[in-house]
């Protein structure tokens, strides 16, 4: 029994660390592809988030300046792929693929040109880091240190969420910017800006995907490589997919990620079965879910659709 | 007259706007380059001479395109039925895993071994990419999400395979056994010794001859006429009697297949045995631009392979100069965009040149 709370206080704990990167970049994808823009730039916006939110946490020894830095980060790249497709009215596939192309070349690049032609930047101080709800309350490894002494951000979240539901569905912004995903025409007709509302919401997503990267610098690890992003920002956008393009539905579906990776986590301490066939799980209850529960996607109908001011 | 509608011809065209995108794509990774305190005189001067220095250079330049070809005939060809093939990664994968296991577990003559491991290559890319399109005929998934998820299960699947003990090789580190002798694609001793590249193989005839076949179903068979049909309108491919979903599953398979194969050319050419992965290889990511450059043409992504490849083979000399490689994504990143934007450079000159006219 004792050792179930330990394993299961260990579960929750590895999925408070996976899953907050993941929704934070959920959130933002949500926001940009219900406004009608597709963004699978999510990606490079992580990984320069991750990369901005290390180099100031090492500078600065501030973890909330280099988080915030971090989001800034993911949104000025975000500026680029909105005017490209807002603006320009480029494929919005090619842009992201381009922007996947910059964010990481642009990281690894300006890492290595700080830290003397190293990938890798230098290791920061644990106070950089974002800090810890309940430190030294708990005696370390019990139950309760693993499930309530963890990031602050980890727990906030699901605030984080919860606000975004609350945008989506109760606020004039969240239904102009539902309506710019499905019809863009009569919103224009009815005298919304769509350009406005289509750039507020991809500087947004790539707000929170840098936010999203920043927490994996500064809080799961605590420096930037090259390899710390690799394929969650797709996984973040599969879970949009996922949860059907809605706020709530992205969280539940970063939870069965996060909830996955916590199990390999658990699992591969064992050192039973093979560790890639234990990271094949995520994937394949994704598809199993798609295949039995989900099925259709509804994406926005206008979804990728540029659009062309009539005045 | 005449002279004029060459002008415009060139002007309506794709490869002007690829020219001046590439120019751009090199300003903007000069700027970079400054910023990090780099000479872009030297580091570009570096990448020219890594690339036409030598004639073995050029060698190795086609040796680097041969997958990227491959894997950006794979994304072009699925494009062109309007559907955006970000899979091509994982096909990849399947690809040079089984091309692998074929060429280490198989002992026949040359003659038998080399066409089967790029079978197997092919029909795995091929049955990659074909479940992920019978996820979206059937139960209507989204392609992008399922593409991605197959991308990681091969990602692993491969890891697991090599580590393997039939697979692996003993104590020679996180790679799989060599393939046997009888499986290589390598040019004769003789052809490697005189061009002076190591690596040089037949895949860049099988790359180039492939390009060739994808652009006669395109252009010359019904298949191809099909496949462009639901790609431009779904709807009214499907009012004029043409079995969209059909269309898709045949597009996805071959090009899952092309990606096979560029696994294949891979091992069976270059690599002579698979390491474990620790990121993803991004042979298929690379693709996409291949097949985005080469306006989604199967010419088109020949010219663009070996530009691709060209860079990335001078790009890893570009240590040497204490430059980081990465240049060369920044620099494929802006190209990427300024030709997304390409219609408004297309409308701008256009236009001017239409205003010239009428004023003249």
């Amino acid at each position: 029994m004792g050792s179930f709370i330990t394993n299961l206080g260990l579960l929750i704990n590895a999925t408070l660390i996976a899953t907050p990167p993941l929704l934070l970049a959920a959130l933002g994808s949500c926001f940009s592809e219900r406004s009608g823009v597709v963004n699978i730039g999510i990606e490079g916006m992580m990984t320069i988030g991750a990369f901005t939110g290390a180099v100031v946490g090492l500078l600065s020894g501030n973890g909330w300046l280099a988080f915030l830095c971090g989001g800034l980060a993911g949104a000025a790249l975000a500026v680029i792929h909105a005017i490209v497709c807002i603006q320009f009215q480029a494929d919005q596939t090619i842009a992201g693929t381009a922007i996947n192309f910059l964010g990481t070349g642009l990281s690894v690049f300006l890492a290595k040109a700080m830290f003397d032609n190293s990938s890798d930047t230098p290791p920061m101080d644990p106070s950089s880091k974002l800090p810890k709800l309940f430190e030294g309350v708990f005696p370390s490894g019990s139950f309760g240190a693993n499930v309530l002494n963890n990031y602050v951000m980890a727990y906030l979240v699901f605030a984080v969420a919860a606000l975004c539901w609350f945008v989506f569905y109760r606020t004039k912004f969240g239904y102009h910017l539902r309506a710019c995903g499905e019809h863009p025409e009569a919103c224009e007709s009815l005298g919304v800006d769509v350009y406005r509302v289509r750039y507020v919401c991809v500087i947004l997503s790539g707000f929170l995907a840098g936010c999203g990267g920043a927490f994996v610098t500064l809080a799961t690890v605590n420096q930037f490589r090259p390899s710390i992003i690799v394929g969650q920002g797709f996984i973040a956008i599969a879970a949009v997919i996922f949860g059907k393009f809605s706020p709530g539905g992205a969280m539940l579906a970063c939870l069965l990620f996060g909830f996955c990776t916590g199990i390999k986590t658990l699992v591969s301490q064992g050192n039973v079965i093979s560790p890639n066939l234990i990271s094949m799980i995520p994937y394949i209850v994704t598809i199993l879910a798609l295949l039995i529960f989900v099925g259709r996607a509804n994406a926005p109908a206008a979804n990728g659709r540029p659009f062309t001011k009539s005045h | 007259m005449k002279k004029k509608s060459i002008g415009r011809r060139i002007l309506e065209g794709n490869f002007l706007y690829t020219v001046i995108a590439i120019v751009i794509g090199f300003l903007i990774g000069a700027v970079f380059l400054e910023i990090a305190h780099i000479s872009p005189a030297v580091a570009y001067g570096k990448l020219a001479s890594s690339i036409f220095g030598k004639p073995k250079y050029w060698f190795y330049t086609l040796t680097y395109a041969e997958p990227i070809i491959l894997t950006g005939l794979s994304v072009a060809f699925s494009f062109r039925t309007g559907i955006f093939n970000i899979g091509a990664e994982g096909q990849y994968v399947v690809g040079a895993l089984t091309a692998t296991v074929l060429g280490i577990m198989l002992d026949v003559p040359a003659a038998i071994h080399i066409p089967i491991c790029l079978l197997g290559a092919a029909a795995a890319g091929f049955l990659w990419s074909y479940i992920v399109g019978l996820m979206k005929v059937k139960r209507g998934i989204h392609e992008v999400i399922s593409f991605i998820m197959f991308n990681w299960l091969a990602f692993y699947l491969s890891n697991y395979v090599v580590n393997l003990k039939v697979i692996h090789k003993e104590g020679g580190g996180e790679a799989s056994k060599d393939i046997l002798p009888s499986a290589s694609i390598l040019f004769p001793q003789s052809v490697r010794t005189a061009t002076g590249c190591t690596a040089f193989n037949w895949g860049i005839v099988l790359a180039i001859g492939l390009a060739i076949l994808l652009w006669v179903i395109i252009e010359r068979t019904t298949l191809g006429y099909r496949l462009k049909a639901v790609g431009f309108n779904r709807s009214a491919a499907k009012a004029a009697g043409i079995n969209a979903d059909r269309s898709v599953l045949q597009a996805l398979g071959i090009s899952g297949a092309m990606a096979g194969l560029g696994g294949a050319v891979q091992i069976l050419g270059m690599g002579g045995r698979l390491a474990q992965y620790a990121t993803q290889e991004g042979f298929g990511f690379e693709g996409i631009t291949v097949a985005l450059i080469g306006a989604s043409s199967p010419i088109g992504c020949i010219i663009s392979g070996i530009f691709y490849g060209a860079m990335k083979y001078g790009g890893s000399k570009l240590t040497m100069v204490k430059a980081p490689a990465e240049i060369v994504d920044i620099i494929m990143g802006c190209v990427i965009i300024v030709i997304g934007i390409s219609q408004v450079f297309k409308r701008l000159f256009l236009g001017l040149a239409s205003k010239k006219r009428a004023a003249a």
